[in-house]
């Protein structure tokens, strides 16, 4: 067990939270993990991005070149991390607002109108859980019921109306990718694996 | 002795039976017995903390009995407030000179007086450096000759005097802001009677007090002791008046 | 899933938090018994002074947002005069600003803990990681003869547990004591334990300034203005420098046994260097690791026998090469020493670090 996940969006995205809910699932599943996320004035509104690992051992490196997984959610997101991802590695792209495609063979991408998928969930700022759900539809590398574990042992009280909403976004994504069902327009799951 | 042999005057507990470093005729040395007799008269000697700042008072620890610290330049309030917060049962005061308190540790001044950080400032006002000799101070007066005015002190180039106590006093977290002298008799007396409110102040938990002493330099303004004590009364206290600038509703209540 | 499962955490002592490297500083020092914080607001170690904000008051502890690092360094010294364990956290540009305070309480003998989240310089510089500080923290920084002890963590778990150990080093030494880490290791979310809540304890400490009650009074001061006076007093803080080098040297290896190859890196850049030395002992390349922990004192003796078995060192630092000066004390240049670093605010990728170790071994394109 060794991955390591970038997840990347403009800033307010959730990318970091995201990120969160992987870290904090790791630690509760007894693996060693790290969470870095951008900061400073990404936080404004600019691009933000955080970079998990779940490892079965001591974590050196925090910091990584190419990642083994990549959550992308917009434009200059799909640009700057498609061509970093491990070969054999999964890119997840929020189709609702990159419309390039990735034309690289040696990796796995998924096309998900995530914010579409969350509008029709009632909230379109879970974008990100129904991502991290299409991930772990695709890779399981943490189990999905762990993340809802995660989601009602971590979320602070005054947040804790979003638990069940989130773990409908997360279901929905697991759903999305595994069923190829779209919404308001065709599934549109691409295996490249090389 | 009086006439039935009681005795009406020695050294205060709190001053320290040494021969102090001060230029004769310096007010320094009368603000420090002051201090001290009030220190005395409150019963404090022995939860008092004093710190001393750099200038001509730098060695103040040697006279006074109690714990003392000393602080960089201008850092004082800083220090008290370090000491007050975790030991708010202590006694904590300051004396600081003008160069020390208005000029390079004005920021910790102006904001340990808008935390109204309960401890008291005794600010000896002389309008010179003395302990680097003489040069011009945040406080000297436009016109004045310093080593570093030496063709006096021409706001347009070397700015305006900071008065402090017009300053300060506009601050909410400020409870005692009053201005004395010591030139003369009666001025001692209220000196001591503003030392000894702003202690009490300080003790009732009132917040922040200070008390500007307007004092002299007869070494570096070059002048006899008795000049200096006239130019205090005529030039310094027309720039600097006399007075309270801020006296808090309960300060009036103190016993 | 494949992979082992932990068996059980190093010192596993209450219960694993995930938590931010910053906010784990300020916990562990509320755990040490610190009873006194003061700082200021900088980026990126903002996060100790709002979790200090909440927590110190939460438990009746002395917190102030102090007007500068200048205000916040003095307020540490008040406070640590009355013989409290106080602390300050800062960034590069704060710590400069420090510089004045330090200096005063390492000649006055006053023990504190000052923490610096290191970033981009010089000047403003930025807010991104960076070892750009290791002269200042190493070498004294202000004014005068001193060295601050001078810990360097390289994970949350690791800046816990020097961060406690330090409040106990400063009381031993009666000294301020450093911990240097950077913006990466505050930001950074990593799982940590703590040992329990330490009530603040006072240990005797017959020269703090506490009220002199039934004894002489107590004087606190860096002042000493006859000149052999000041040389005796600088002989106290040499001796007291001498004994912290004797005792407090630390530091951590990796795969050192048969290594022709030795990476020394520190903090950040130590673990980043672990991932890079791994990934060469993997591909057959006789490498290891030194990582110094304790920077004041460094690991002279160490890093000299390491010299005399290995063929070569590659410096590894987020800086233009600064602990390469003391590893070329250490080893009085007996093995080529190459350096590999990053500045302004870079922070180097394990492949950089294994291409520089490839080109080394002679394996490398």
């Amino acid at each position: 067990m060794h991955e390591e996940v970038i997840i990347s969006g403009f800033g307010g995205q959730g990318a970091l939270f995201a990120g969160q809910l992987l870290a904090y699932t790791g630690m509760d599943e007894g693996w060693h993990v790290t969470w870095i996320p951008s900061y400073g004035p990404e936080m404004r509104g600019g691009t933000a991005h955080c970079v998990v690992i779940i490892s079965d051992d001591d974590i050196g490196s925090p910091v990584i070149r190419n990642p083994t997984i990549c959550i992308v959610m917009n434009p200059p997101s799909m640009e700057k991390y498609e061509p970093l991802v491990k070969p054999g590695g999964l890119l997840v792209v929020n189709s609702t607002l990159v419309r390039t495609r990735s034309e690289r063979g040696d990796i796995e991408v998924v096309y998900v109108p995530a914010n579409d998928l969350a509008a029709e969930l009632g909230n379109v700022r879970m974008a990100n859980v129904v991502l991290l759900g299409a991930m772990l539809g695709r890779r399981e590398i943490l189990p999905i019921e762990g993340i809802k574990r995660t989601l009602e042992r971590h979320l602070p009280a005054e947040r804790r109306r979003f638990i069940e909403p989130n773990k409908r976004a997360l279901d929905r994504g697991v759903e999305y990718v595994r069923k190829q069902i779209g919404v308001g327009e065709p599934a549109r799951l691409e295996e490249q694996v090389g | 002795m009086s006439e039935d042999g009681e005795l009406v005057f020695r050294r205060p507990a709190a001053l320290s039976d040494v021969v102090t470093h001060y230029c004769p005729g310096c007010m320094h040395g009368i603000v420090h017995r002051l201090i001290a007799e009030v220190i005395d008269e409150l019963g404090i000697r022995e939860r008092t903390v004093g710190i001393a700042p750099v200038g001509c008072s730098v060695l103040a620890y040697h006279y006074f009995e109690c714990d003392f610290a000393e602080a960089a330049h201008g850092r004082a309030p800083a220090m008290a407030t370090g000491i007050k917060r975790t030991h708010p049962e202590l006694v904590v005061f300051t004396y600081q000179g003008d160069g020390d308190l208005a000029s390079i540790g004005t920021n910790e001044l102006i904001h340990a007086a808008a935390r109204g950080e309960n401890i008291t400032v005794v600010f000896i006002n002389n309008a010179v450096y003395g302990m680097t000799g003489g040069q011009m101070a945040p406080t000297t007066l436009p016109g004045m000759v310093t080593t570093s005015s030496p063709y006096g002190r021409d706001v347009k180039r070397q700015g305006y005097p900071v008065r402090v106590c017009e300053l300060v006093s506009q601050l909410d977290g400020t409870a005692y802001i009053v201005r004395r002298s010591a030139y003369k008799p009666a001025e001692i007396r209220k000196l001591r009677q503003a030392l000894k409110i702003a202690f009490q102040v300080q003790m009732a938990e009132l917040g922040f007090s200070l008390v500007e002493v307007v004092s002299n330099c007869p070494t570096n303004w070059g002048m006899t002791p008795k000049e200096s004590l006239r130019f205090v009364e005529e030039r310094m206290i027309a720039y600097y008046p006399l007075g309270d600038y801020r006296v808090r509703d309960e300060v009036k209540t103190l016993k | 899933m494949v992979g082992t499962r932990l068996s059980g955490w190093k010192g596993y002592r209450t219960m694993k938090i995930l938590m931010k490297g910053n906010e784990a500083i300020a916990e562990a020092a509320i755990r040490a018994g610190c009873e006194a914080y003061f700082g200021y607001p900088i980026t990126p170690q903002t996060e100790v002074l709002e979790y200090m904000a909440r927590r110190m008051t939460e438990l009746g502890r002395a917190f102030v947002q102090a007007e500068s690092e200048v205000g916040a360094i003095n307020m540490v010294y008040g406070a640590a005069c009355t013989g409290a364990r106080a602390m300050t956290t800062t960034s590069s540009p704060g710590y400069s600003l420090m510089q004045e305070g330090i200096s005063y309480m390492a000649m006055s003998f006053v023990p504190c803990v000052i923490v610096n989240i290191m970033r981009g310089g010089p000047g403003l510089g930025n807010i991104q990681p960076s070892q750009g500080d290791y002269f200042q923290m190493t070498k004294g920084g202000g004014h005068g003869d001193y060295h601050l002890l001078s810990l360097a963590p390289s994970t949350v778990q690791e800046t816990v547990d020097l961060i406690i150990e330090a409040f106990d080093l400063a009381d031993k030494y009666r000294q301020p004591v450093t911990v240097i880490a950077d913006g990466l290791i505050g930001q950074i979310m990593e799982p940590v334990e703590f040992p329990d809540l330490k009530e603040p304890q006072r240990p005797e400490r017959p020269w703090a300034l506490t009220g002199a009650k039934g004894r002489k009074k107590n004087v606190i001061t860096s002042l000493f203005l006859d000149a052999h006076e000041l040389e005796r007093e600088n002989l106290k803080l040499q001796a007291i420098i001498a004994q912290i080098k004797a005792n407090e040297v630390r530091y951590a290896e990796y795969w050192l046994d048969g290594a022709e190859i030795v990476v020394i890196a520190y903090g950040t850049a130590g673990r980043i260097a672990q991932t890079a030395v791994k990934r060469a002992r993997e591909q057959g390349i006789a490498v290891g690791l030194f990582r110094p922990i304790s920077v004041f004192p460094f690991p002279y003796d160490r890093l000299r026998e390491i010299a005399e078995t290995a063929q070569q060192l590659l410096v590894v630092e987020m800086s233009a090469g600064q602990m390469l000066e003391d590893v070329r004390l250490a080893t009085c240049n007996r093995v080529p020493i190459s350096f590999y670093g990053r500045m302004g605010g870079v922070v180097p990728l394990p492949e950089e670090i294994l291409d520089k170790i490839k080109g080394l071994a002679g394996t490398g394109s």
